[in-house]
């Protein structure tokens, strides 16, 4: 069973990397999560958005969900924010291409053109 | 909707709407009664006795952008459509109460699904919140409270992604221990 204590050593783990990292978010990452997302299955997609970020230690990039946002045929909807404001929506989105995503746009920097709404619009 | 907590997500998304600070989840499973049951209450603005009657209705929504909102009517019908039942009880200024029974052995019963997954998800997206999930059945009871993990957190957020995945891991071990073998999609 997992225990508090592990929790405990989580909290030390993390205060003691507190230092050590910036405060700010550098990144925003927002998942459409109405009724029209949801059924769409907005829930692994954010699950996979977490987990890859899990898995690559990074902490300086925010996860949220917000309402609908007007696209329901184009959902699951996931948004990326830079710290410039500048906003890539990604659309239909997949467990795997949020996984790519992660590693692609929020690691290296490079958008994931094919994935964006102004490709799939294009159609 | 493909599975329950894809549900409960939707309706957690509610109560956020609603204002709501708590959000309370149980989960009882009663094999002997055939039973599951899901009940979901927050703190939030209620509606008023009128909005509660017509609030299954999927033309009754209080977005102002359309016309529908299927929320609450798939939750129901997925819960009548497993010979279960469906209650809303709300009360302005004090909350809102949902109750779904569903029949556990019953062939349109739509599975349980990742509730680990729906409960990290709104945690992370608002950790301001506070959480509790109860998990019962004849086999064991599972409780988790957002409030004790942040009395053993102080000065780290609960938002914190290596917290979020303990959450999560915690939550799927409950989930096995009390409803593993009672409801068949969890081993």
């Amino acid at each position: 069973m997992k225990s508090l204590d592990e929790l405990e050593k989580i909290r030390n783990k993390t205060l003691d990397n507190m230092s050590l990292r910036s405060k700010d978010k550098t990144m925003r990452i927002i998942v459409g999560m109405a009724t029209c997302g949801i059924a769409a299955g907005a829930k692994p997609v954010m699950n996979s958005l977490l987990e890859e970020l899990r898995r690559r230690n990074i902490t300086n990039v925010s996860v949220t969900m917000t309402g609908c946002i007007g696209v329901c045929r184009l959902e699951p909807i996931v948004e990326v924010i830079d710290p410039s404001g500048l906003k890539v929506t990604y659309v239909k989105m997949t467990a795997e291409k949020a996984a790519r995503v992660v590693a692609e746009h929020i690691v290296n920097g490079r958008i994931c053109l094919d994935l964006t709404i102004g490709e799939a619009e294009k159609e | 909707m493909r599975d329950i907590s894809m549900h409960m997500m939707d309706i957690i998304q509610n109560s956020i709407t609603a204002s709501a600070t708590k959000i309370e989840i149980l989960i009882t499973a009663n094999s002997k009664k055939d039973l599951l049951e899901i009940r979901i209450s927050d703190n939030g603005c209620g509606m008023n006795k009128d909005f509660v009657n017509k609030v299954t209705d999927p033309f009754v929504t209080t977005r102002t952008i359309r016309k529908v909102g299927l929320g609450i009517p798939m939750f129901r019908e997925s819960a009548i459509a497993a010979g279960g039942y469906f209650r809303i009880n709300s009360e302005i200024s004090e909350g809102t109460d949902i109750l779904a029974g569903f029949k556990i052995s019953n062939i349109d019963r739509i599975p349980l699904g990742d509730v680990a997954e729906t409960l990290s998800e709104v945690i992370i997206s608002r950790p301001d919140i506070s959480y509790k999930l109860d998990l019962k059945s004849d086999k064991d009871v599972f409780e988790f409270d957002t409030e004790k993990i942040r009395e053993v957190l102080q000065g780290v957020s609960i938002s914190e992604i290596d917290v979020i995945g303990w959450i999560k891991e915690n939550i799927e071990e409950g989930l096995k221990s009390t409803l593993g073998g009672v409801l068949n999609e969890i081993a």
